[in-house]
């Protein structure tokens, strides 16, 4: 409370510093980015859910059908839960292999190896490329009959058709997404560990806690800020997952996931704009728990600093 | 923040064994296996990219006998003039920067004035507002596609603006949506990093009777140089990289930008892999290059937001 008074105190004394081309200012400069995030993201977020519960067909007029749509979808949309389930083993992927996995990259970097520099470049690099080429790329190394993979293996009877065989494709995929989301981990994480202060890996080894002692019980809590942030853009960018499912052959054929039918169900000739938006609707509110347990936690951080 | 990553990271470069195992650091056993460790990793990821230099090196017929993994018979840089010519790579290039240039120089002064505000101005809900741009960029962007969509076809541009005279099929589309979506990124990154800014230049110069605007333009953002240049170069890379907004916002097909482009590649029965290989690897080649000299920058712009100390 005392400190609820101090603040508000402040705030008076700087209420009384703005001149009135101070506010001008901050009213023209706040407002442009404000009044644009809110006709580009936060209206038609709020319009898509508000469009789900309609019929809409793009062209017609709009009908109110309640919860109709969210029914169809769970029950009689054969795509929707291959769709989820291919979402959920997607954040599972990159959560339990490709994050652990460019977390231990970044730690042996760390650990003061030499050409670092060198390493670090190489596994940042399929970051700055465009999905479209890391789509294609797939193709090249995993396509049926003159794929780089099965000239390899040279089975010429019965060549594995990686990216159409419907029970293999989809790992085929996962793992193109974490050739690139394995690199981004790995720099945040390398960015975090160089700010974990010394003293308290040393205080541990007196302690005679060993190497791995010390990394679980001291170096990782202190990362909570890095955890965080990789948690949610783990889960973020599988949710998001789009580009490389569509560049390879539009998400279709054991390539499902939630924002392909949501383009399929829009753009597509069927333009079922009102059932696409519950989809919409749902991947909304699962990608909304995720951000807000994340800026609650950042901005508690911040708070307490 | 960043000076101490910028600071560490140069000093880990050229790595005099001293340093590595010095003061307070135990010996490591096992530094060979690490080595072969990591350089095994580094290959692997490379892979991709050398497996595709050299299919587009490599003629058609050969690779289709002998498949992409053999030893070269012929070696050209026939494929990158073909790629090059065929799709018209130029035309949507200049397309790209039309599209991107101005899209990141305007997020980046959008952002940097709120992250401002935020983080050094003291105005009401200053909280909220750091909340309500950082949540709206991390949404999925399918969910704002049918009312934008909608919305962009009912608004007319005169002629001079958009020859399409809506904004649906105009550039100002693209601009416009990856403006808004990327501000909230920005804003994140550079109000963390105006937070570790010294607060007492600031004072000094409110106490010399500076306002807002003087603050911001000749007192903050100077300082806030490595920030934006990293943020520059990162938004560069994700707006090049992006076709989802291109591909639903336009129309026309000469007004594409460069990623969709390698489709003009893709022949209708036939389509010639070495071909795509090699116009693949020019539509990579800015954003490799970008990455390649601007690393450091590159590398300090992801971690900005993320390392508190």
């Amino acid at each position: 409370m005392p400190q609820k008074t101090a603040r508000r105190a402040g705030r008076r004394a700087t209420a009384r510093r703005f001149t009135r081309r101070d506010i001008a200012v901050l009213g023209v400069l706040l407002g442009i980015p404000v009044l644009l995030d809110i006709v580009i993201v936060w209206g038609p977020a709020l319009a898509s859910v508000g469009l789900s519960f309609t019929s809409w067909d793009g062209i017609g007029d709009i009908h109110w059908v309640g919860g109709d749509n969210y029914e169809n979808l769970v029950q009689d949309y054969p795509a929707f839960w291959p769709a989820v389930r291919h979402n959920l083993l997607w954040i599972g992927f990159l959560g339990l292999v490709a994050t652990p996995f460019g977390l231990f990259l970044a730690v042996l970097i760390d650990r003061g190896v030499r050409f670092s520099r060198f390493y670090q470049s190489v596994l940042y690099m399929p970051v700055v490329l465009s999905l479209a080429v890391v789509g294609f790329m797939a193709q090249l190394l995993l396509g049926t009959d003159q794929g780089v993979v099965n000239t390899i293996l040279d089975d010429r009877n019965d060549p594995v058709d990686w990216l159409g065989d419907s029970s293999i494709n989809l790992w085929m995929m996962m793992l193109a997404a974490s050739w690139r989301h394995v690199g981004y981990v790995m720099i945040l994480y390398l960015a975090g560990l160089k700010s974990v202060d010394p003293a308290l890996k040393e205080a541990a080894a007196i302690d005679g806690a060993n190497e791995r002692q010390t990394f679980f019980r001291v170096t990782l809590p202190t990362l909570r800020p890095v955890n965080v942030i990789v948690g949610v853009i783990t889960v973020i960018e599988a949710l998001r997952a789009f580009d490389i499912v569509y560049a390879v052959n539009k998400g279709r054929n054991g390539l499902e996931l939630l924002s392909v039918l949501i383009t399929d169900n829009i753009i597509g000739e069927a333009s079922r704009i009102g059932f696409g938006s519950a989809i919409a609707a749902v991947l909304l509110v699962v990608s909304l728990g995720f951000i807000v347990t994340f800026l609650v936690q950042e901005l508690r951080g911040a708070r307490e600093k | 923040m960043t000076a101490d990553i910028r600071a560490t990271a140069r000093s880990v470069e050229p790595a005099p064994p001293a340093r590595a195992s010095g003061p307070g650091r135990p010996p490591r056993r096992g530094r060979f296996g690490v080595h072969i460790f990591l350089s095994a990793v580094s290959l692997l990821f490379l892979a991709p990219l050398l497996l595709a230099v050299y299919a587009s090196l490599r003629p058609y017929e050969e690779t289709a006998q002998h498949g992409y993994f053999s030893f070269p018979k012929k070696l050209s840089f026939d494929y990158y003039r073909e790629a090059y010519t065929e799709s018209g790579m130029g035309k949507y290039f200049m397309n790209t920067l039309i599209i991107a240039v101005p899209a990141v120089i305007i997020t980046l002064f959008l952002a940097a004035f709120v992250a401002f505000a935020v983080a050094r101005v003291n105005i009401r809900g200053s909280l909220f507002l750091l909340m309500f741009f950082t949540a709206g960029n991390l949404l999925p962007p399918q969910v704002l596609v049918t009312p934008l969509y909608v919305l962009f076809l009912k608004i007319d541009l005169p002629w001079w603006m958009s020859d399409s005279m809506t904004l649906y099929d105009s550039y100002w589309a693209v601009i416009i949506v990856n403006i808004g979506f990327q501000v909230g990124f920005c804003v994140f990154v550079l109000s963390n990093f105006m937070r570790t800014l010294p607060k007492e230049i600031l004072e000094a110069a409110i106490v010399d009777g500076a306002g807002v605007w003087t603050q911001f333009w000749r007192i903050t953002l100077p300082l806030c140089r490595p920030a934006i240049a990293a943020l520059a170069t990162l938004e560069f890379t994700w707006i090049y990289n992006d076709f989802l907004w291109a591909l639903i916002f336009i129309s026309n097909p000469d007004k594409l930008p460069i990623t969709s482009s390698l489709n003009n590649l893709r022949g209708q029965f036939f389509t010639d892999y070495n071909l795509l290989a090699a116009g693949s690897i020019l539509v990579a080649l800015p954003t490799i290059l970008v990455f390649l000299l601007l690393q450091r920058h590159f590398i300090a712009g992801l971690t900005l937001g993320s390392s508190k100390g």
